[in-house]
Parts: structure tokens; sequence; C-alpha cells
């Protein structure tokens, strides 16, 4: 498998009043194509941190990331948007659907968002299509016109992944993705992944959740900023 | 496509977005109505200052008035852009009404009607004499006696509730004697010893209504002959204070009046070693505008008073909507971080509000246009309405000059009001939506996972 992602040297530090909290400090590893990496850690301990920057949200103090050997920090501001939207998608703790748009429009985002208005017409076919079954195979066929407050805390999660799947990233990086679920619809969620990862798809899932960081086949163990 | 559904929804969706649309609808609403009006109160008043004087005035404010006039008339009837020219007396008497102990001071303006009401609008001014302006001067209850026609408001006259001065069907006969000073055309006094003024007794033979106060209240008309021996014009060298003309329908004023000043100056010239000829050189040629500045300039100044007024009301709104859109905003920070980590751009961001911003513009103007111009619509209703029920009227007609409120709204100011709504909409939203696509995704994601 190829090396698909890598962190060299990273910092980072924030301040906070006059006190500058240093997050995360020299962090090295890799992750190759395919993998299902659980990234696992007190609160406080960077993961989250962490996360954003390898999906470019965010930038490291020092050191770098390269994503298929191209270093993200020499990216402009148009090629990291272009990364975000089709490289990687998230998945996010609280989801983060957007409450004006319906199941299919939350799904559908990621494709909109790369066409002009006259390329969305050209292609919005296909997409509609793929989104869709995308949402049949998460079992969610029968809420495409639902807006999110009118879905379980589980489906909007399985919502949110069919969004961050919708243009096929390469990388898909989860934020705790069960953290706002009951441990039944939990583990439905991490089936969903483990699937997914079968299926090929390369994951990085930050928890802080021993057990839940089981379910991947690495663990990177993040304590006070660093690997341990 | 989401940059369509997006601001879409939040417009729909947001009810603190119908603040600012009520905001934007008010703001258009309160423009239309007031500008319609008082545009239309402006047009008409420069309309009547227009109604008794013509397009083009040649004239001295010397009360000694200027000699050849005539010559300049003759002139002036050959050329193809004049359709009328008549010569004016015009100076200041006292009018008197013999019994009452009533007198007052008055300017007077000496016409020969038909001429007059050729180059001017005076016939419309007439109430009795309207059709045949000609006989203005004759009184109808004695056609042999001197007439003169008065402003309105000079002779006592009661108004109906409405404002509308009431008329009998025909002129009461009123005796009126009217007192000048005669002048020489060196500017002397023209008589000596005790006679040095000149009386003539005259007869109410009818009024005009110009709608402007000054002129109804100080206007005495008299027969031009009749006025140039009593300011002393009249002579082997006649005299005259200034020549009304009114240009052929397609002459601009601007043409118009540089043409009649470049004769003026040919014809000056050309008699300037002639007797008299020192009084030529106080003539000014002027557009009606310029002639009447003095009475439009304050009206002018008024209107622009309340463009200035409805600057500040624009700030206002543009303000009102800021403060809606940063509301708006800082509750959708976690939208902007969403749509921040499927790849949007800041640009397309700032594009996303700034349409949402358009929106708001758009229908706030369109429901405040509408709501405008169904009020004007219905104005002149209402007013009715109003004073038959409470006997209160918006524009008290025994002030105010107006027959109808006006509510001619003109389409294109409509669309500039309209136009300028949506760019004060853009306005307002344009720093909360710079700000908000420059927060950090992962700043404003994280905030609201705590």
């Amino acid at each position: 498998m190829s090396e698909m992602l890598k962190a060299s040297g990273l910092f980072k530090s924030y301040k906070m009043g006059q006190t500058k909290i240093e997050v995360l400090k020299c962090l090295d590893f890799s992750v190759r194509a395919g993998q299902f990496v659980a990234i696992v850690g007190a609160s406080g301990s960077g993961k989250s941190t962490l996360l954003h920057i390898l999906g470019a949200l965010d930038e490291p103090d020092a050191g770098s990331v390269q994503f298929e050997g191209k270093r993200l920090d020499k990216f402009r501001a148009g090629e990291l948007n272009r990364f975000r939207n089709k490289m990687v998608g998230f998945v996010f703790q609280f989801y983060h659907l957007l409450d004006e748009l319906n199941v299919l429009e939350n799904v559908m985002l990621p494709a909109m968002a790369q066409s002009s208005t006259i390329g969305w017409l050209r292609r919005r076919i296909g997409a509609k299509k793929h989104a869709k079954s995308l949402l049949e195979r998460f079992g969610l066929a029968d809420r495409i016109g639902h807006k999110p407050y009118q879905l379980s805390g589980g489906e909007r999660q399985r919502v949110a992944i069919a969004r961050a799947l919708m243009n096929k990233p390469a990388l898909l990086l989860a934020d705790e993705p069960t953290g706002n679920l009951d441990s039944e619809t939990g583990n439905g969620i991490l089936g969903v992944l483990e699937e997914l990862n079968n299926d090929g798809q390369t994951i990085v899932m930050v928890t802080h959740d021993d057990r839940i960081a089981q379910r991947a086949h690495n663990v990177i163990r993040l304590a006070d900023g660093k690997i341990v | 496509m989401y940059k369509l559904i997006l601001p879409t929804r939040y417009f729909l969706k947001r009810r603190i977005t119908y603040l600012a649309v009520v905001a934007v609808a008010l703001c258009v609403f309160i423009v239309v109505v007031v500008m319609t009006v008082m545009n239309g109160l402006v047009s008409e008043f420069k309309g009547k200052n227009h109604d008794f004087v013509g397009d083009c005035i040649v004239s001295t404010e010397s009360l000694v008035g200027f000699a050849y006039y005539e010559d300049f008339l003759k002139q002036l009837e050959k050329q193809e852009f004049v359709q009328a020219a008549t010569p004016v007396v015009k100076g200041f008497g006292l009018l008197t009404q013999p019994g009452t102990g009533r007198n007052i001071g008055v300017e007077i303006m000496g016409i020969e009607p038909a001429g007059f009401c050729e180059a001017t609008k005076f016939a419309q001014t007439l109430y009795y004499h309207k059709e045949n302006p000609s006989d203005a001067f004759t009184p109808t209850y004695n056609p042999t006696l001197a007439g003169c026609v008065v402003g309105i408001d000079m002779i006592s006259r009661s108004r109906d509730r409405s404002g509308k001065y009431y008329h009998s069907s025909e002129p009461m006969r009123i005796e009126l004697m009217v007192t000048c000073f005669p002048l020489t055309a060196k500017g002397a006094l023209a008589k000596a010893a005790t006679d040095l003024v000149n009386s003539k007794t005259i007869y109410y033979s009818d009024d005009s209504h110009t709608g402007l106060v000054k002129v109804d209240a100080r206007m005495v008309y008299l027969p031009f002959e009749l006025a140039g021996e009593l300011f002393g014009m009249a002579g082997a060298t006649p005299r005259a204070s200034a020549i009304h003309i009114k240009f052929a329908d397609g002459t601009s004023l601007k043409t118009g009046v540089g043409r009649v000043a470049k004769m003026w100056k040919v014809f000056a010239a050309a008699r300037a070693n002639q007797k008299y000829a020192n009084l030529l050189k106080n003539v000014t040629v002027q557009s009606w505008p310029d002639y009447r500045r003095s009475s439009i300039a304050p009206m002018e100044k008024e209107q622009m008073m309340l463009i200035l007024l409805f600057g500040m009301l624009g700030i206002i709104t543009v303000f009102i909507i800021f403060v809606v859109f940063y509301m708006i905003i800082s509750h959708k920070t976690k939208d902007i971080g969403t749509l921040k980590s499927v790849g949007v751009s800041r640009a397309v961001i700032v594009q996303l509000f700034l349409t949402f911003a358009a929106l708001v513009g758009l229908v706030g103007a369109g429901i405040g246009a509408g709501a405008g111009c169904g009020f004007l619509v219905k104005i002149n209703d209402m007013e009715d309405w109003l004073f038959e029920r409470f006997g209160w009227q918006l524009w008290d007609r025994t002030v105010y000059a107006i027959g109808e409120i006006p509510n001619d709204i003109k389409w294109e100011v409509l669309a500039v009001i309209m136009a300028t709504a949506v760019l004060a909409a853009l306005a307002g939203a344009f720093l909360p939506s710079v700000r908000a696509s420059g927060q950090r995704p992962v700043e404003v994601l994280q905030v609201n996972q705590l």
C-alpha cells in the first residue's frame, strides 16, 4: 500500500490570555492508502486539532503534512479549497448539516460546491443519482426530502458520512463520529465506517474511546501533545 | 446551484430577515411617496411661475424701461423660432378702494391681453375671460369702463372648506383707483410741482389666480397703453419694461434664449449712438427659470434638503441591514465552517450572503414600491375621505395653491429608488459577509462542538 498521508514534525500551540498552550509537539506519522487509523487521546490532547491540520482546515506552527507526496503548506487558497472538496471528506461529531437544505441537498453539497451554476445544471442528474445511491446504501432512501431536524442522531451522522463521500474522496476524516450517539447507534456508524474501509476507503478517525479505537487497524495514541 | 438555493432558504426561513425586509420596504415606501409628492409640488410650482411669463424674457430692472422695443418686436416676429412676442410695462403703484379707506402697494403689469395670452398661459389664470382673454379688461357690467385684472387674493373673496374660491356668475362692480409715479427716460419725475403722480380710476373686470401667493396678492394687470401713460413710458419714443417671447414648438429653451440674446446684442449695438441708447445697456435676455429664479430657488433648495434627508434615511437603512446581517451571520458560523470544510471559497461565501442581501433588498424594495404606488394612487381619495369625515386636509388649500396632491409616479425615479435600496442592502451586508468569510473553519466548528 502506498503512503497517502505523511505528517512530519508537527507543532501547534494556542494562546489563552498570556499562557501559550502547546497542543502538538513534534508529531511524525504516516497513513497508507486503505488504512483505518484511529487517533486516541483524552479530551484536550490535541487529537481534533491534528485531524483539522491533516484536512487543511488548520495550519501547523511548524512541520508539514504531505498528501500523496504534495505538501499542503505549499498549496494556494484555491488549491486548498479543491483539496478539501475532492480529496478529503469530513465527518464531525455534531454532523454539521445545513438546516436549510434537505437530506439530498446536504449530501450533494460538495458536488454543487465544485461546479458553477451552469456546470451544475449539466451534471446534476449524475450527482443526484450518486447521492441517492449513497443514501440508499446507508438506509436513508426514504429520508431524502427530510430536513436534518426531522432525523435522529444516527440518521444525521449517516447523512454526514454520505456527504463526506459524495465527491469520492481518497481520505475520510472523522472527528468523534460516535461521540454524540448512544452505543447502539454508534456501533451502527462504526459498522458503516468499517464497511467503507473494507471497500478500500482510507479513514482517519479521532476518538477518546479505546473500545471504539480497537475497531481500527492502527491506533495512534496521543498524550500531552505527543504520540505515545 | 447552492449559491441560489442557500440564500433563498436563508431568506425564507430566518424570521429576523423579515425585519430587514420591513426596514427596506418602509424606507422605499417613504422615499417613493415623499419624492413623488415633493417633485410634483416643485414641478407644479415651477409651472405656475411659467404661467404668467414667456419662455424668454427680454427685460430691464429699471423702472424707466427701455426704448425701441417695437423695432425689436418686429425683428422677433420675423423669426421662425418665435411663436409670439409681446411687450410689457412694469412698475409699482398704490391701489385704493374708494370709500373703504383700504389702500395697498401693488406691482402693476401693463399687458396687451391678446398678445400676452399668446406668449404666456395667462388666460388659464383668469376666471371670467378664460375663453376670450382679449376682453379681459372689459368689465361685463359696463364695457365702456376701464377695466383691470387683479390678483385673486387682492379682492376679499371667501373660499369653501376645501380652499376653492367662490365666484359669482358675473364680476362684481368694484371701483378702484391706481396711483403711479410717472418717470422720464432719465429717471426723473415726469411732472412738476403738486401734480407729481398719475391717478386713474379703474374697474374690476376679472381676477388672475396663478397659485403663487406673492403674485396673487400683489399684482394688478392693466391695459398696456394705460400702464404706459401712468408710468410715463408712452410718448414719441415709447418705452417698455420687458418683451415676453414664446418659442415655436421644437425650439429648445437654451437654443431659443441663445438666439434671442445674439439678436439683442446686434440690435443694441446698432443703436449705440441713438438717443436713449443708455437704457438698452441694462437689458438682459433670460429664460423663464432664470427670470423667476428668486421665486424658484428657495423651493429647489427645499428639494435639495429633502434629498439630503433621504440620504440620511438611506444610511439608517444600511445600518439596520448591517445589524440584521451581523446577527444572522453570527448565527450562521456553523454553516460557514461546514461550507469551508467542503471546499467553498471565501469569495463564494461573500457571494452567498450578498445574494441573500440582494434578495432582502429586492423584496423589500418591491414591497415598498408597490405599497408606495398604491398609496399614491389613492392619496387624493384618502385625503378627500379624511376631509369629509374629520375636516382635516393634508395641505390646507387656503395656504397651498394646489388642486390635488401630486401623485404622478415617475417610473425612472421609482427604478432609481429601488436600485438604491438593493445597493443599500448590499452595502449593509458587505462588511458582515467579508468578516464571515474570513472565519477559520476550525474555530467555528470547534466552538460549535463545545
